[in-house]
């Protein structure tokens, strides 16, 4: 299929398929594609709560569950300091929503070309919207937990500042630095499968070398820069900065560079993706 | 703007597939080594960007060579061919699921493929959800699915299953729904690849109608279908493809013509069928199939005659390990695929049939009942439940001319090659009355 049924551009195209040959409508492509992307999205989210028990309850007492163990044991037991006046608990919460959307962006997407192949192998479209798709799928969890961080703040009685209208930035940076790494991995799991072995050790891994239980503040000044490579340092200290008001100062230089790193990281996984999208159907 | 909508140009497909070496290990130290060896090879490949293959040999296969063709707007192309000829990897290039290693094709306006009916479909979505899912799959867009809803479920005849998931439907229903959705698309280049060989008689109909009038509407469809008939109702051009090559072209019934003759040029006459194409475990397969098995040591086919006592040899190869009880089948079938009768032991011979590697199972009819003409026949083994060899195309057989009723005639001339005879008479009430009056 070259277009959508309704063709914007005007005319019926001309199309040349060739071995090896850039695809200069690819951009427009997958805009004609949107309403699948929707609409595939639109499917995870609704056969995700289908026919299960606990359903939505489980976006909820995950985070929840995770948060009084870390305010324990990194609060408690280590006597970690806050950022701040703000409660141990609110700080791990406001860490802890950007980490959970980033690891299920990465599992999800990741996965999700092997779990679409039926699609892959019959039908033409850009396949960027399978990954894409289920990115904003795990919105959906996303909001689920930051209901439950609104509660907790109301039970501390701790209220944000204006910065908290910049939220919304931080969560499409916390999604663009999933979907780097997220196209990188998927393209690579048509090809190898063992790569999905892979997410799970990233996810276990990640979520000690970012600051989801403890605060920046505590990173000597001399690790700062290799601290500062790990994308979700800038967009964690970023959530914290919107949630926390005035509390949480963000460290500007390692915040730049955990732009710079999603930057790279999400041109990467696009550029691998786009060479290997072609030979997908042939490999799934 | 000239009139030709689809241009391929030197067109080639390759495939690189790996072969195990059938060398059997035994030793601990050859297994280790076999290991390495592939570890080695896999981490080397992944470093390069290569696909890992699985297989100690490789070798390149061209699903598609040098193809060349030109449709123009309009034109309704049957594509046909035996299975492996590339006819499904054409469609693939076509419709950019997958891209050519070579040469090119340009394409005029815009393209719908139909590689199957109901892709994407969720079990767990109703029939609604589904016809959006779909629609939204095949390219449609929302406002266009809304406007057409209606007669999509008209079509599908699902009204009282709109809120119930998919996968409470039955077979039929889900096929006519997926295909209901599919039969609506509006595309200016229409790829469809056997897609009508599901639901039932009525529906296929339906089908076959419907997308007639699409041909009618100036539309260019391209066919591919193993279904002869329904390439000579719907095409005026046919291509025929053999091993990855465009064989033959032009009008329809003359390419399946000589289709049909290229296809039967296999007789089976000294019976050897090892080359094949064929699915199954493989753990035991046919080796020869014979009629009419001449005696002594060079057995030798003999064409079945009708009326006559045919005998049918089929002698199994394979693992000296596997032996079992077998259901075996054989299917005859018209010059056009049309099954026309199965011989099959479970329903004809209560008793178990063994077998195993060097077995000779033998199936008798005592009245070959096909008039004159060639035939083609596809065999099924099944061992303890196991599919182990399965032919279903690629094998024919050429019967003589015999006496079946005992009569001069078989039957009504321009029906050899396509009739299956039942022993009948006739008579008419006048007669009896006429006979006893006098």
């Amino acid at each position: 299929m070259t277009d959508t049924m309704t063709s914007s551009s005007g005319g019926p195209g001309r199309l040349v398929l060739e071995a090896g040959r850039a695809d200069a409508q690819y951009w427009r492509d997958l805009w004609h594609y949107r309403e699948l992307f929707a609409i595939l999205a639109w499917r995870d989210i609704s056969v995700r709560y289908k026919q299960t028990v606990i359903g939505v309850a489980w976006a909820v007492i995950r985070p929840f569950l995770t948060m009084i163990v870390f305010t324990v044991i990194f609060g408690r037991v280590a006597q970690l300091p806050s950022d701040g006046e703000a409660p141990y608990a609110v700080m791990v919460f406001a860490g802890m929503l950007p980490w959970f959307l980033f690891s299920t962006i990465l599992s999800e997407s990741s996965n999700s070309l092997v779990t679409n192949s039926a699609l892959v192998g019959k039908v033409y479209f850009p396949r960027l919207v399978i990954p894409s798709a289920a990115a904003v799928v795990s919105l959906v969890d996303f909001m689920i937990s930051f209901t439950l961080m609104v509660l907790t703040m109301l039970w501390f009685w701790f209220l944000p500042d204006w910065r908290v209208l910049l939220l919304p930035v931080f969560v499409l940076l916390a999604m663009a630095a999933a979907l780097g790494p997220a196209l990188l991995l998927s393209a690579l799991n048509v090809k190898y499968r063992d790569f999905r072995y892979i997410i799970p050790f990233i996810v276990q891994f990640g979520l000690y070398v970012s600051p989801v239980g403890f605060s920046s503040v505590n990173v000597p000044e001399g690790w700062r820069f290799l601290y500062g490579l790990n994308p979700m340092v800038g967009v964690i200290d970023g959530f914290r900065w919107c949630l926390l008001g005035g509390e949480a100062a963000l460290n500007w230089s390692s915040f730049a560079l955990s732009l710079g790193v999603i930057a790279f990281f999400l041109w990467y996984g696009i550029r691998v993706f786009r060479r290997t999208e072609k030979t997908f159907a042939d490999l799934i | 703007m000239s009139d030709v909508v689809i241009r391929a140009e030197g067109l080639g497909k390759k495939y690189v597939i790996g072969h195990e070496s059938t060398e059997r290990y035994t030793a601990l130290r050859d297994v280790l080594a076999q290991q390495g060896r592939r570890l080695l090879r896999s981490a080397r490949d992944m470093a390069a960007g290569r696909a890992l293959i699985a297989g100690e040999e490789r070798e390149e296969f061209w699903a598609l060579k040098d193809v060349n063709f030109e449709i123009k707007r309009g034109e309704v192309v049957g594509i046909i061919g035996r299975n492996g000829a590339g006819k499904s990897t054409l469609l693939k290039v076509l419709s950019r699921i997958t891209e050519p290693s070579e040469g090119r094709v340009i394409i005029e306006g815009r393209v719908a493929s139909l590689l199957e009916v109901g892709t994407g479909f969720h079990p767990e979505l109703t029939g609604r959800e589904n016809i959006y899912l779909n629609g939204a799959i095949l390219g449609m867009t929302r406002a266009e699915i809304r406007r057409k809803f209606d007669e999509i479920v008209d079509f599908a005849g699902v009204e009282k299953f709109l809120d119930t998931p998919v996968k409470r439907y039955s077979s039929g229903m889900y096929v006519r729904l997926a295909f209901s959705v599919a039969a609506h698309l509006e595309p200016e280049i229409l790829v469809v690849d056997e897609v009508l060989a599901v639901g039932d008689a009525e529906f296929q109909k339906k089908c076959l109608g419907k997308m007639q009038d699409v041909a009618g509407h100036g539309r260019t469809v391209l066919f591919v279908s193993h279904n002869m008939a329904a390439v000579q109702n719907l095409c005026s051009r046919a291509y025929f493809f053999q091993k990855g090559r465009k064989y033959a072209e032009g009008n329809t019934i003359d390419v399946i013509k000589q289709y049909l003759s290229t296809d039967c040029s296999e007789l089976v006459t000294a019976g050897y069928i090892s080359d094949k194409p064929r699915k199954g475990k493989q753990d035991l397969y046919f080796h020869r199939v014979l009629f009419n098995k001449t005696s002594g040591s060079s057995s030798e086919s003999n064409p079945p005659v009708t009326g006559a006592p045919c005998e049918i040899s089929l002698k199994l190869k394979g693992d000296p390990e596997v032996r079992g009880s077998a259901r075996m089948g054989i299917t005859f079938k018209d010059a056009f695929g049309n099954p026309l009768f199965l011989l099959a032991n479970e329903a004809s011979t209560p008793s178990i049939l063994r077998v195993e590697d060097g077995s000779c199972v033998v199936c008798r009819i005592e009245k070959f009942p096909l008039t004159q003409g060639k035939y083609s026949i596809s065999l099924f083994l099944e061992v303890d439940g196991v599919i182990q060899d399965w032919i279903e195309d690629g094998l024919s057989v050429e019967v003589e001319a015999g006496s079946f009723f005992g009569t001069s005639k078989n039957c009504p001339s321009g029906w050899e090659g396509k009739a299956v005879l039942v022993e009948n008479s006739w008579k008419s009430t006048l007669q009896e009355r006429n006979y006893h009056a006098s």
